[in-house]
Formats: C-alpha cells, structure tokens, sequence
C-alpha cells in the first residue's frame, strides 16, 4: 500500500510536468497548426533564468517572475521574428522553424548560462512530508498545485475573458474569426506569449527536484509531446491527462516491472491506445471535409 | 582578375606557406591532441579537463617548454557525443599530426577513439573510468582515472570492515554506471558481499524514487550504493533522503566533483565515496607522499580558473604529465617511442596517485590510491 502510494506520488509529479509542457504545445497547436518545439526550451529558460538571477542577488521570487518575463519575451521573439516572417508557409516548414529555434535556444543558453547542472533552493523546505507510510516532498505539491491553478487559470481565461473566446474561436475556424473581425495574428502571438509562460513556470516549480540546466528542455519536449499525443493533440484536458497519465506508467513501470524497461513500457502503451484509437483519448474524431 | 580567382591564387599561396612552414615546426614543437566533452551532457568532466590541460601546457611554455621543445596543445570539443569524438581523432591523427593524445572525457567517446589511435599507432591517455578500455591491454592505449572495478573494490572493502554484507544496487544504464554495475556484480562474491536489490534507470530520469522504494522494501538490506556519474546520483541522492532511507549510502568516483554536493545540498551529508586525494589535499596529513602534488594541483587551478577543483581536471593533469615525462625520457618526440616511454612509466606521482605503468597494466593505479571518503556538513573528509 505505502508502495502503491509512494509510485503514486512520483508518477503525479513528473506527470504534472509533462502536463504543462503538453499544454504549451496545446495552446500554440490550437491557434496556429504548429506543434511548436522549442516549448521545452522555455521550460529551460524559465528554470536557468531564475536559477542565475537568484544568484545575482535577486530574492527568488523577484527572480521567477522576472524569468517568467523574459521567457515570455522570448516566446514573443520566436513567433515575430521567425514565425511571423514566415506566415503563409506549410505548417512542416513552421514546425521545422521551431526546431531550428530550439537549437539556437540551448546554444544559446549555453554561453548565456553555463554548461553545468543547477539546482534552486525549495519553496517550502525539503522535509518530505510522510502519508500512510509514503512520503512526498513540498515541492512536489508546489508542482502539482501549480499545473492545477495554471489550468483553472486557462480554463477561466478561455470561457470567460473576450480575448480567450477570440483565441477558441481561431482555433476552430481561422478563416471565420478573422471575417468576423478577430486579429487572428495578435491570437497567435499571444498563444506563444502564454505557451512560454506556461513553460517558464513549469521549469520554475520543478527545477528544486529535478535540478535544472541547458538541455533539460529536450527530454522534456519529448515527453510532453508524447503526452499531448495521448491525450489528443489540441485538447488541453487531454494534454493533462496524457501528461498524468505518461509520469504514471513510467512510475509503476519502474516500481512493479523492471526499472530498465519504464521508458519502453510507458511507449508501449502509448502506441497500443493511438493504434485504437488514432487521435488520442480525447481527441475529436477527425472528419475529413470534402 | 576576377574577384573569385583572387582569392583563389590568395588561398594557393598561403598554403603553400603553410606547408613549407609545417615540417619546421614539426621538430620543434611537441603536438599533442586532446578530443574533450567540454560541452554538452558530460561537460562537468571535459571542462575542467580542457581548462587544465591549456593552463599547464601555458606554464610549461612559460618555463621554457619540456627538453627545450614547445608543446603545441590542439584540442575539439566533442559535446560528448562519441560520433563525433572519431572524427575529431582522425583529423588530430591525419591532419594535426599529432604525437600523443590525452583526453576522451567519457568511456563512450573513449571507445569510439580506440580503433583510429591503434591503426595510426599513435599513443592515447584516456581520461575515461571503465575498465574496458585497458582490459584487455591496447598497445597504444593507456587511462589516468582509478577504474569502476577498483571503486567497487574499494566500497566493498569498507562495507566488510563494517560488517555490511547485504547491499542494494541503484545504477544508471549511461556507460559509466552500466559498466560499474557490471564490475561490481562480478567482484562482489570475492569481497563476501551480496547484491540484495539491482535497480537502473535512465540518464535523464529526473526521479528514482520508484526504484528506490523497491530497494528499500527488500528484506535484509544493510547498505545501497549507487553506481553512476553526472546529475543522476544527486537526485538519486536527494530521493533517497526523501523516503527516509537511513542505511548507510554509498557513491561512486564519478561523483567526486563539489557540484555534487551543490545539486545533492543537504542530502549530500553522510554519503561515502571512493576518490583521489585530491579532494582533501589540505586534510592530508604532511607525511603522505602525494601530498605535495595534490596540493600544488589544487591551488594553481583554482587560482587561475576561479572554480573548486575537481578530480577531472586532475586526470587530465596526470595525462599531461605522463606524456611530458616520456617526452622526457626518450628526449623524442616520435609516437612509437612515446608510447614505450609511457608504458615504462614508474612511480610518477599524479593527483590521482603513484603511477607505475607495466606491459599488462596501462592504469598503474592500486587500491591505495583511492581513499575512502564521507562528506560531513557539505565538506569531503577522510573516512576513519
């Protein structure tokens, strides 16, 4: 049972993760058909922005936010200056853009920072906090309760504010919203604004546990897009499932079979329920229009 | 004359000056290679490694070179993928030159390197850990660093004088942790330990907590050790303290640099490891004959480089040296005679320790070259 729990546990922090990096590429897939990945590098950004301004004498949560500006600038940078420019070509030469981009990001952190591995000091402390024989460390619920007030915080923004319907409205219809007068463009930019945000404070929560360096945004690119493929590319309750739900099976993989074989067995399963069914647990039937 | 031809006879010339100059130079410099990981995943390795090697081949010039001969360092970083390691070994053997080879940060790197220093027979000083690449003995291959083998050795040897015998194994499935889990495996027997719980995971896993609380709930444990290098045992570190696990915990060499102790933080306190004495040359007592080196080591890079000192950096430190002692001795510059030079190596102080290389030995390192130690309050200090 304690083991049960403490798998539970770690499934559901690195899942919330892979949760926040799959919503990122959510939001930008959704307004603009691109899956954008340069979204780990945000998460990167975020952690070694504020690691480095923490250091320069910043008090931490001056630091976070101020990382939280910058990689939002950043993701602004890359929509007007390499996805913007381009506008009008194919989605594979756009997607093509954003691995470029991602390259030139670590490099560039690379001179910006530095190489080495960087770790920033907890939130709360690192006594674990000990549940029915399991333990689970503070800042694992930072992490969690972070993903979960950054998705109220989407679903808010999406059903209520103006400027969300706007962004709904584009990613149904790109054609429509912008005959019915919405600046499909500035929608664009916005979901990249918001994507590098969401990625800076994923990379801020959890660079305490998982430390923080260049290159962590690659593995986590990789996860979090498996997640948002799982779950169904474009629905962002699937990108949290599928994030949940790939930190899950990596945690039991490892916990109940064989801790060599976690990442295969995680992928298993992901190509056995997109071989059912083919657009993810939540996504929409796709229906081709004629 | 258009302005592509001029170019063209500007390049012509300027090679031929090359070319002409190269065979002059040749005799008078000493060319020594080094295919480094100074970025990328194994940076904390080829980094220190790279900034040693340039700060001391700078003061041996300084004082006038090695038998009157200036060395010429060229160095290539690999980023730590081994591909491209083997295209920066053929350019150093078939383009540079060069007469002697110290670097390949990592085992991987390392082994891709092997086969074009063997063909072009020229000798290579591995700053890699695995015992693989002296075991079998390579004629032109030769390593600085203690191996996986000895570390196990040495970690088993004080579990015995702790009377631990039943041990968990957390290793990661990267090179250095899949090669070290394999040598402990099979020196296990020899030292009465037995391996209880044998759990891996990946490079960049950033929570072992699962396999982790595997181990924990094995019945008998005594002690766990973890077998790996980089960011992984620091996590596997701070996991380990979150589940409460309160057995006595060991590491490996690989984790002998201060940016353990930074990441692992206050998790890092109790933990032991095998390394040189080089982490704790101040805490040496006078009598110890490595005393001296380590500490020379330590302060001239730390004063030049502004960064705590590490044991990488030393490898590359012993590497350099051995090559400037065969230099030397054979008062020659020729790979072939190099190589013997370096194999006839004989008590050599290094900073990782006394170096007598034999035909069959291309380490020359024995168990006391390691020394046990425990990090106290985020600081290394000798065990017992």
């Amino acid at each position: 049972m304690a083991e049960l729990l403490q798998f539970i546990f770690s499934g559901l922090t690195v899942g919330a993760v892979y949760a926040l990096v799959a919503l990122g590429f959510t939001i930008i897939y959704n307004a603009s058909d691109v899956v954008n990945f340069a979204q780990g590098e945000f998460v990167m950004l975020g952690g070694m922005a504020t690691v480095f301004l923490a250091a320069a004498g910043l008090p931490l949560p001056l630091a976070a936010i101020a990382a939280v500006v910058i990689t939002v600038a950043v993701g602004l940078g890359l929509y007007l200056f390499a996805i913007k420019p381009a506008r009008g070509a194919s989605a594979v030469t756009l997607i093509i853009i954003t691995i470029g981009a991602s390259i030139a990001l670590r490099g560039a952190a690379q001179i910006v920072f530095d190489k080495q591995f960087h770790r920033l000091p907890s939130f709360s402390g690192d006594d674990p906090i000990h549940i029915l024989g399991a333990t689970i460390l503070p800042q694992s619920l930072w992490v969690i309760g972070g993903a979960g007030v950054i998705l109220a915080a989407l679903w808010w923004f999406f059903r209520v504010t103006l400027t969300g319907k706007a962004v709904l409205a584009t990613a149904a219809n790109r054609l429509a919203a912008s005959l019915v007068g919405i600046d499909t463009r500035f929608v664009v930019g916005l979901s990249f604004a918001l994507s590098a945000g969401i990625g800076a404070i994923a990379g801020i929560l959890v660079a305490p546990i998982t430390l923080t360096s260049y290159e962590v945004g690659t593995m986590l690119a990789l996860k979090g897009f498996a997640a948002a493929m799982l779950g169904g590319m474009g629905n962002p309750i699937g990108a949290v499932a599928g994030g949940l739900l790939i930190g899950l099976l990596e945690a039991f993989g490892a916990g109940y079979l064989s801790s060599t074989y976690k990442d295969a067995f995680a992928f298993v399963v992901i190509l056995l329920v997109l071989f059912v069914m083919p657009g993810g647990l939540f996504g929409a039937r796709s229906v081709e229009r004629v | 004359m258009t302005c592509h031809s001029a170019l063209k006879s500007l390049l012509g010339g300027a090679t031929l000056a090359l070319a002409l100059a190269a065979p002059a130079l040749a005799q008078e410099t000493i060319k020594i290679g080094a295919v480094l990981s100074a970025t990328g995943p194994a940076s904390f390795l080829g980094d220190p490694e790279e900034k040693t090697l340039k700060l001391y081949v700078d003061r041996l010039n300084a004082a006038g070179g090695v038998g009157g001969r200036k060395i010429q360092l060229v160095t290539y970083d690999d980023g730590g993928d081994a591909n491209k390691a083997k295209t920066f070994a053929q350019r150093l053997v078939e383009e540079d030159k060069v007469v002697a080879m110290v670097g390949g940060s990592t085992t991987g790197t390392t082994m891709a390197m092997i086969p074009v220093f063997e063909d072009a027979e020229v000798p290579f000083i591995s700053l890699a850990g695995a015992i693989e690449i002296v075991e079998p003995v390579r004629k032109f291959v030769f390593k600085t660093p203690h191996t996986d083998k000895m570390a196990c050795e040495k970690i088993f040897d004080d579990l015995k004088k702790r009377s631990l015998a039943k041990i968990g194994l957390v290793s990661g499935t990267g090179g250095f942790g899949a090669s070290m889990r394999k040598q402990c495996l099979a020196v296990a027997a020899k030292y009465g330990v037995e391996i209880v719980a044998d759990e891996t995971y990946g490079p960049k896993d950033t929570d072992v907590t699962p396999q982790l609380t595997k181990i924990k709930g094995t019945a008998g444990l005594q002690a766990v050790v973890n077998a790996d290098f980089g960011q992984g045992p620091a996590i596997v570190t701070r996991n380990y303290r979150q589940l409460g696990i309160t057995l006595p915990f060991y590491q490996s060499h690989g984790v002998a640099s201060k940016q353990f102790i930074d990441l692992a933080g206050e998790a890092a306190n109790g933990v032991r490891l095998p390394a040189s004495a080089l982490l704790v040359a101040d805490k040496l007592p006078d009598s110890d004959p490595q005393k001296k080196t380590v500490v020379d080591y330590k302060t001239t890079f730390e004063e030049n480089t502004k960064q705590p000192v590490s044991t990488f950096g030393g490898h590359a430190y012993d590497g350099l040296m051995m090559v400037v002692d065969a230099v030397k001795r054979t008062n020659s510059t020729e790979p072939k005679k190099l190589r013997d030079a370096i194999e006839a190596t004989k008590g050599l102080m290094g900073t990782a320790g006394a170096i007598t290389m034999t035909p069959t030995d291309h380490m020359g390192l024995d168990l006391t070259a390691f020394r046990m130690l425990e990090i106290k309050n985020g600081e290394w200090t000798l065990a017992n």
